[in-house]
């Protein structure tokens, strides 16, 4: 076995041991849990409408709330049009 | 890719005007209904790929350059950032306006009353401040980034499929 192989069984190894503790530490789904109480989403489901005047939570944090990660977004868009027109521009001609 | 045969044309024809308003839809409602300018976009840029798929990409090339549709997604992008910028240059302006980056100005301060009146009320198009123009911004970013990504890959592949 060559050591690229082993060093990637080892890496396959400690993922899963992380990935079977996530699982088990997961609280069950729609129990109401005092201790990891979501606060963040009550307060958006109460004042999005109040704060923002939208309807639609979902977009009042997309573009309000958390309007920096959609600039990220945006800027992935912008990534993957950029290398594909680079890529493509070759066969173009 | 050379255009398809008459049939298919004729139903592109009749189905395109159909999916372009509803993508303008989903757009324009984003901050109502379900949706947004991202999936707003790829609606509108789906139906921009069954017009390049029906009638080839030599025959749409003819119509629309690749470098006008780069221009309207910096267009979004920079409507979309200048957007995010005037909350912060509202600060200049106004001393006890409290604003920062991606600051919706148009709603929840009482230092600009003229635009605190417009985004009112509930369940109206004209509510949620700046989400509607950031919703157009978006979605013009996404309609003219996917269909010249559809655009130049087909358009780059024309030589296989023969003329």
């Amino acid at each position: 076995m060559s050591g690229r192989n082993f060093a990637a069984i080892i890496f396959f190894a400690i993922f899963g041991i992380f990935l079977l503790f996530g699982a088990l530490m997961m609280h069950p789904f729609g129990e109401f849990d005092e201790e990891h109480y979501p606060e963040m989403d009550q307060y958006i489901i109460d004042n999005t409408q109040e704060e923002t005047g939208a309807d639609n939570g979902v977009t009042s944090v997309v573009f309000d709330y958390r309007g920096f990660d959609t600039l990220g977004e945006a800027t992935v868009l912008f990534t993957a049009v950029a290398g594909v027109i680079l890529v493509f521009r070759r066969l173009k001609k | 890719m050379s255009g398809m045969s008459r049939i298919v044309k004729t139903i592109t024809n009749v189905a395109f005007p159909f999916v372009m308003i509803y993508g303008l839809y989903v757009i324009a409602h984003g901050h109502l209904t379900p949706g947004g300018g991202f999936q707003g976009g790829a609606v509108v840029a789906s139906g921009l790929a069954m017009i390049l798929v029906a009638y080839g990409s030599i025959w749409v090339v003819g119509k629309i350059k690749e470098k006008q549709l780069s221009v309207l997604e910096s267009l979004g992008a920079i409507g979309f950032i200048g957007l995010a910028f005037i909350g912060i240059i509202l600060l200049f302006f106004y001393s006890n306006y409290e604003g920062s980056f991606f600051k919706n100005f148009l709603i929840g301060q009482d230092t600009i009353p003229i635009f605190n009146e417009i985004g009112k009320g509930l369940a109206n198009i004209n509510t949620a401040g700046v989400l509607p123009f950031m919703n157009f911004a978006v979605g013009l970013k996404v309609i003219a980034g996917l269909f010249t990504i559809v655009l130049v890959m087909a358009y780059a592949t024309r030589i296989k499929e023969g003329k």
